[in-house]
């Protein structure tokens, strides 16, 4: 993967199945993030092959899986002058679910009581969970996370390792992206690191 | 589920209204300036009330398009890579992000366009043709191509360092039709002159920026994540 004539990842091989969850760790600049962008079909590969859901990364048809892929990246995609409440209702009436089923999602994680407070106005923390609740709408069969853990203490943390156990057992994959690979360890089935855009 | 183009862009459009009223921007900051900056011409030049009347209709539509670009490209710049990259994976249609981005610009430039008739009428004695409706359409579709424009222009421009200068360059020369159109059919409605001319104007350019936003929406998608 080459991006503004500089090569960012080079053969990296990964096969992920239903179930399962891999941690992906390395140092900044190693090429972690955009290894997660380009299966999320943000990037497409400039050169090597990949598939997600059977679907060529990079080709015509990968607009048609993106529903089925779940991503977050290291700040959440949240609209600060909106409520907690109506930023999932937003997310889940795009992707054809109810204002209700995006209140269950923040309620299961955690939000119940802070469902009207404006995003500009709630913790890390509180942020970090709604993005998380975003990707329980819907169920994606392929959930990306980008340093979820940035920004949160131990505690809030936890919540991610639950959230991965939680998407694993009914059957969908994960690859999660952090700094801290002892950390990682504890939430995934395996972590791979990432050195200079090459896999270690 | 895939949602239908409508709903998807009226859900859109409504995100960028309830984010535009609760921030108060353009209601509190834009329009009160955009309302300050025509008296500039009455209160510094000293100039006759006939040369206040010549001024009024190109100081009302230099002021529209100045202060309508702050409003439509603070809409398009307050989105994040994030957000746009959470947008694409619900699936949604490009082009219907486009036009409800549109659409909501297209009104607070509507309301802004009528605010400002108030200080033209009150400080340049300009008389507004007789005919009110097809005044009030004329500037709908001048608003509603600005929009389209500046939302054009927003995402073409998005993840450029010369951002904030390289988009209103791309607008303000882009615009001119659009504002031609609408300063002469306001003229020619108040000289009682046809208006088939530049109304088609008017109406060719609105199509060509609608058509223009649509179909490279995908493109300037990809691009964007």
């Amino acid at each position: 993967m080459v991006l503004g004539g500089v090569r960012v990842l080079a053969g990296c091989n990964l096969t992920l199945y239903p179930g399962e969850s891999l941690g992906v760790a390395g140092p900044n600049g190693a090429g972690k993030s955009t290894l997660l962008a380009t299966v999320a079909t943000f990037i497409p590969p400039t050169e090597g092959f990949g598939e997600v859901m059977g679907v060529p990364l990079g080709g015509e048809k990968t607009p048609a899986i993106r529903p089925e892929i779940g991503w977050s990246g290291h700040l959440p995609a949240l609209y600060p002058d909106l409520t907690l409440e109506e930023n999932l209702a937003m997310v889940a009436h795009l992707s054809g679910h109810s204002r209700r089923e995006g209140r269950l999602a923040l309620q299961k994680m955690g939000l119940g009581g802070a469902l009207h407070i404006r995003t500009e106005r709630c913790s890390n923390g509180m942020k970090r969970r709604a993005d998380l609740a975003r990707l329980l709408l819907g169920h994606p069969r392929l959930v990306l996370l980008d340093e979820p853990d940035a920004g949160l203490d131990r505690e809030a943390a936890s919540v991610i390792g639950r959230f991965i156990r939680r998407t694993t057992i009914r059957g969908g994959g994960v690859i999660c992206v952090s700094h801290d690979e002892p950390r990682l360890s504890a939430w995934v089935d395996q972590v791979i690191e990432i050195r200079e855009g090459r896999i270690g | 589920m895939t949602v239908g183009f409508r709903r998807s862009a009226a859900i859109i459009a409504r995100r960028d209204l309830k984010v535009e009223l609760r921030s108060g921007e353009a209601l509190s900051v834009v329009f009160p300036f955009a309302v300050v900056a025509t008296w500039v011409a009455p209160l510094a030049t000293d100039a006759s009330r006939n040369l206040l009347r010549d001024l009024a209709a190109p100081v009302y539509w230099l002021v529209l398009l100045l202060f309508g670009m702050m409003i439509v490209f603070r809409q398009t710049a307050l989105e994040t890579s994030a957000q746009r990259r959470v947008l694409a994976l619900t699936g949604l249609d490009p082009a219907a992000r486009f036009v409800g981005r549109s659409a909501a610009s297209a009104l607070i430039l509507t309301l802004m366009a009528g605010v400002l008739i108030i200080p033209i009428l009150v400080l340049y004695d300009y008389r507004p043709p007789s005919a009110v409706w097809p005044m009030v359409l004329v500037i709908t579709m001048a608003a509603a191509g600005l929009a389209m424009l500046g939302t054009l222009a927003g995402d073409v421009t998005v993840g450029l360092r010369a951002r904030t200068s390289l988009a209103p360059l791309l607008m303000a020369p882009l615009a001119t039709p659009l504002l031609m159109g609408a300063s002469q059919t306001l003229e020619a409605l108040i000289a009682e002159h046809s208006i088939i001319t530049w109304v088609l104007v008017l109406v060719i350019a609105n199509l060509g920026l609608a058509a223009a936003g649509v179909i490279s929406a995908r493109a300037l998608e990809d691009i964007a994540l």
